[in-house]
């Protein structure tokens, strides 16, 4: 049981480290990108993701380290 | 080509910064409970990650269609480059204390317990876990970077291996000479560096899988990179100018 929460543990610090922003901003960067791409707007989405990346950034240095 | 460069750049300071973490543990170690027992962790750590590296690596490729290894590899790439780079931002602006080897080095010395000759011979338990540990899980991290960069282009397995291995060949050479923890290492730099790399890459990837046909091509991931390094610097600027925020209990004392 010992080594099962330790390798959750070492995954959990590993994806999430001390910021939960990142993860789920990680992931919801390219699900907007892809509701983007399945619309047809293959342009928007080029923008729009580079543009999430640095929203997702900002927003996880306004929270305490 | 220019593509490549950056697989290798980005492999290399990432390897070297996890090397540098895993030599101040092993050095720790050594210095404490012996040279045998130390060498001997990072020989099990070594063959533990390089069996982890065998056995995930052909499996990701041969497993999972191109464009959902691109998605998986984004999105993690992603979420890793970010932690590294708002660690980095966050030390720029004086919003987190600097990494220290020297006092992470004399908290392990510390949390040893007890200073032995060095060049006893018999095998001391905790000091191999400790080594062990050491050498696995700051590789694991590398081995993660070089799998996620191997994986996603036939031909980048070879770059990313090759990054990796010098960084810890230049690292270990140098652990050799000076038996010190490497404290004049710029690590924040370096992890500034990766993780506007890895943030271009998991952008360019990510993309890439979900159906984004990007207009430069190749050439898009230095613009991406550029991009970041604008918008961290600006950030950094601005955390500098303005007060942290402080939560409820710290407004409420005194």
């Amino acid at each position: 049981m010992k080594y099962v929460i330790g390798f959750g543990r070492f995954w959990y610090d590993f994806i999430v480290g001390d910021s939960m922003m990142l993860a789920v901003g990680g992931t919801g960067v390219l699900v907007v990108g892809a509701l983007l791409v399945h619309a047809g707007m293959l342009t928007a989405a080029e923008i729009a993701l580079p543009l999430t990346v640095v929203a997702t950034l900002a927003s996880s240095l306004v929270t305490r380290p | 080509m220019s593509a490549t460069l950056l697989v290798i750049t980005a492999t290399l300071l990432a390897s070297a910064v996890e090397a540098v973490e895993a030599l101040t543990i092993v050095l720790a170690v050594g210095l404490t409970h012996g040279w045998r027992t130390a060498l001997l962790g990072v020989a099990a750590g070594s063959v533990a990650l390089a069996v982890v590296v065998i056995a995930l690596g052909p499996a990701l490729v041969d497993v999972m269609p191109l464009e959902d290894l691109q998605v998986l590899i984004g999105v993690l790439l992603l979420i890793f480059g970010l932690q590294w780079l708002r660690k980095a931002i966050q030390r720029a602006s004086g919003r987190r204390a600097m990494h220290d080897e020297e006092a992470i080095f004399r908290a392990e010395i510390a949390a040893l317990g007890r200073v032995a000759d060095p060049m006893k011979s018999d095998l001391d338990w905790t000091g191999f876990v400790v080594s062990f540990k050491g050498v696995f899980l700051e590789g694991l991290e590398v081995a993660f970077i070089v799998l996620t960069f191997g994986a996603n282009r036939n031909n980048a397995f070879g770059p990313a291996a090759l990054g990796a291995v010098l960084a810890f060949v230049v690292v270990s050479a140098i652990g050799v000479v000076v038996h010190r923890p490497l404290a004049r290492v710029p690590e924040n730099s370096i992890k500034f560096v990766v993780g506007l790399l890895l943030v271009a890459f998991g952008t360019f990837w990510g993309g890439e899988g979900i159906g984004v046909e990007w207009t430069l091509g190749d050439a898009m991931i230095p613009v991406l990179a550029v991009l970041y390094l604008a918008a961290a610097l600006a950030l950094i600027a601005t955390l500098r100018r303005i007060p942290p925020v402080r939560t409820s209990a710290e407004r409420a004392a005194p």
